[in-house]
């Protein structure tokens, strides 16, 4: 950490700042070999980077470094006692035994600090500020919300940071997204990305890390913070950062992985320095008036095919609108829908349930819906049962399932039948992304709640004001 | 890994942006935790694309078209790919993690200029006049398709760990295991927090 303590003389955007401080060696082939300070593995994405030690007969650096939680695979509407699909038992019981091979912490299924790794990180303090940070999930970006340099990488590359604590990386360019103004009522850090996504496009952010900025960006809490830099890898940005504030600060004292007494004084000194120089530059900028953002709604099957939900649907195109069943021109509000999800490393965390349970409570979801809430960590799950919110979900007609996953990925038994039209917090509207043949809507929690009630898409400002 | 060799062989086009990496590579296969025989998942929910594929004799080459691969970080995609016989793609643009990955399997992941890859779709995929084998040079960076050269990019670290079949990992350490050491000494003391749970070696 050559930079640490010391001002340079030159401007710097947040991330150079924090690329300068994780570089091990400058290479001469476009990549620097980059310094990582924590590692998250879960089951899908390790069974061949242990293989790749195997093979080569490497041990893990840094054991300390690296934390390892089910959360794909597994089942949530039902916890304790064996897994009944074979598979993806034993893909959990690798993941056991691998760790206890190579001595890196495993938290078990059954146990508190279980959920799913972009949850119960920084829930555990695991995640902080100046740290670099890596997961085989695309959606690591989701920790830069504490100015963390955070990203998604292969099985090989988990592989690599186990045996070495570095990757060789291309530095990437800098990319500012402003949202001045505040955000209407209703309206939240998810919109504001789905709108940046709209705006770039699904590849607008290749090659670059995004840094957010602004008011709308400020006043947002670290859960709200949390969604927006989620998704930034939906714009192809694997990093996407904030930074790090007094609300980052006053989130993470406290918890059990952090820095504590003298040396959390020391931590968030050097913290405070994580911040872009006010005259650095940035190969590219783009402003985004926060108060003009309407909730969002996708319409097609990349998450840039999105919209306001009070608009109409685009042309186009026409294989993703042939796909989800929908006519070019007509209103995305009052499209019937079958099912409704809450949960996903984007939007199950506290926040996210109180959301949707402020719109569903005294209500029930319409007829011929199957509405569910999937916690994102079994503390958030635990957190929502002493506020009550449980009760207000099931009074209302929602499943409530224990942590993980789910229906994000659909990889653990949940999945939406083939041509069931979906509305979902989660991160993604692929084909088939929740089961073959299913539609997704991607949106806010207190959309996807309202839509719930309603049976249909509606916009939660109106229905729900 | 073997390093690469310039080949020629024909191509297949697959003409649609954003093909995601749950397209290539369906979610509910990740619970195989294998990476041999994964090729038999490879755009299973898309059969009339694979239809094609067999049609067209099973090409190494797949030109494909923007963001190809975009989304999940998950590996299985390229070794499925690679399980179905590809050896090389090219596209306008490559989601990043995707890319990292091709890298790391041996597999070139060629961007190439969104027309100069129409013309070379023109030349090497259906139709009249088409069908031409295609000649890559990784080294050059060039495919020569029908007496024409068409210029693609490899990042310059990759093309070397393409061309020397690297163990990136091996290599790391052999290389570089000092400067690791002399980092780790110097965060230990700028930054101590993050060494709390460690004793000093």
């Amino acid at each position: 950490m050559r930079d640490v303590m010391t001002s340079q003389s030159a401007p710097k955007t947040l991330y150079d700042r924090l690329w300068d401080a994780h570089t091990v060696v400058r290479g001469d082939a476009g990549k620097d070999l980059i310094y990582i300070d924590r590692h998250l593995l879960h089951e899908v994405s390790t069974p061949q980077s242990f293989e790749l030690l195997r093979d080569n007969a490497l041990k893990v650096r840094r054991p300390v470094t690296q934390l390892a939680v089910p959360d794909h695979a597994v089942p949530t509407s039902e916890r304790g006692g064996a897994i009944k699909g074979e598979l993806a038992r034993k893909q959990v019981a690798l993941l056991e035994a691998n760790c206890a091979e190579f001595g890196i912490e495993y938290l078990a299924l059954e146990g508190e600090r279980q959920g799913i790794v972009h949850v119960i990180s920084p829930e555990q303090g695991f995640t902080m500020p100046g740290i670099s940070l890596v997961c085989g999930d695309s959606h690591t970006a989701t920790h830069g919300a504490f100015g963390a340099l955070a990203f998604g990488i292969g099985a090989s590359e988990c592989g690599t940071v186990m045996a070495t604590q570095t990757l060789w990386q291309a530095r990437n360019k800098n990319l500012r997204v402003h949202y001045a103004g505040q955000l209407q009522p209703h309206v939240t850090t998810k919109d504001m990305i789905l709108a940046l996504i709209g705006t770039i496009g699904a590849g607008g952010g290749i090659g670059h890390a995004i840094e957010f900025t602004g008011d709308a960006v400020r006043r947002a809490s670290m859960e709200a913070r949390m969604t927006l830099c989620n998704m930034g890898i939906e714009a192809g940005s694997r990093v996407a950062l904030v930074a790090p504030d007094d609300t980052t600060f006053a989130w993470l004292k406290g918890r059990p992985r952090g820095p504590q007494g003298a040396m959390w004084d020391r931590a968030v000194e050097y913290w405070r320095t994580l911040r872009s120089d006010d005259d650095a530059v940035f190969d590219r900028t783009v402003e985004i008036d926060a108060a003009a953002i309407a909730p969002q709604v996708t319409f097609g099957t990349s998450p840039d095919q999105v919209m306001a939900v009070d608009g109409t649907v685009p042309a186009g195109p026409a294989r993703a609108l042939d796909y989800m069943g929908l006519e070019a021109g007509k209103p995305i509000a009052g499209i019937g829908i079958d099912y409704a999800f809450i949960g996903s490393c984007t939007n199950s965390r506290i926040e996210d349930l109180r959301a949707a349970a402020g719109v569903i409570r005294g209500r029930h979801v319409a007829e011929g819906v199957t509405a569910m809430v999937v916690p994102g960590s079994t503390v958030t799950k635990h957190q929502a049962e002493a506020e009550g919110l449980d009760k207000v979900f099931e009074a209302a007609g929602f499943a409530w399932h224990h942590a993980g996953c789910s229906l994000c990925v659909a990889m653990n038994g949940d999945f939406v039948p083939e041509g069931k039209r979906s509305i979902s917090t989660s991160n993604r509207n692929f084909e088939g992304r929740q089961g073959a043949g299913a539609r997704t809507h991607l949106a806010s929690p207190a959309m996807v709640a309202a839509a719930a009630i309603a049976g249909r898409i509606v916009d939660v400002r109106k229905e729900f004001a | 890994m073997p390093g690469f060799t310039p080949f020629t062989a024909p191509a297949f086009v697959l003409d649609e942006d954003d093909v995601d990496t749950d397209i290539i590579f369906p979610a509910r296969f990740l619970l195989h935790t294998e990476r041999k025989g994964l090729g038999r998942f490879a755009f299973h929910d898309r059969p009339a694309l694979l239809e094609a594929y067999e049609a067209a004799g099973k090409p190494p080459i797949l030109l494909a078209g923007a963001n190809f691969g975009c989304g999940s970080s998950r590996e299985h995609a390229v070794w499925s790919l690679d399980g179905m016989g590809l050896t090389a793609l090219f596209a306008p643009s490559f989601g990043e993690i995707f890319r990292g990955n091709c890298a790391n399997n041996g597999m070139v992941a060629g961007v190439m200029a969104a027309d100069t890859l129409a013309a070379l779709q023109a030349l090497a995929g259906k139709g009249a006049n088409a069908g031409h084998a295609l000649s890559i040079d990784l080294a050059a960076q060039t495919v020569t398709c029908a007496g024409q050269q068409f210029a693609f990019t490899v990042p310059d670290s990759d093309r070397e760990m393409l061309l020397a079949g690297w163990n990136n990992t091996t290599r790391i350490l052999a290389l570089h295991g000092q400067d690791i050491s002399a980092f780790e000494k110097a965060q230990r003391s700028a930054a101590p927090w993050l060494w709390t749970e460690e004793t000093e070696a």
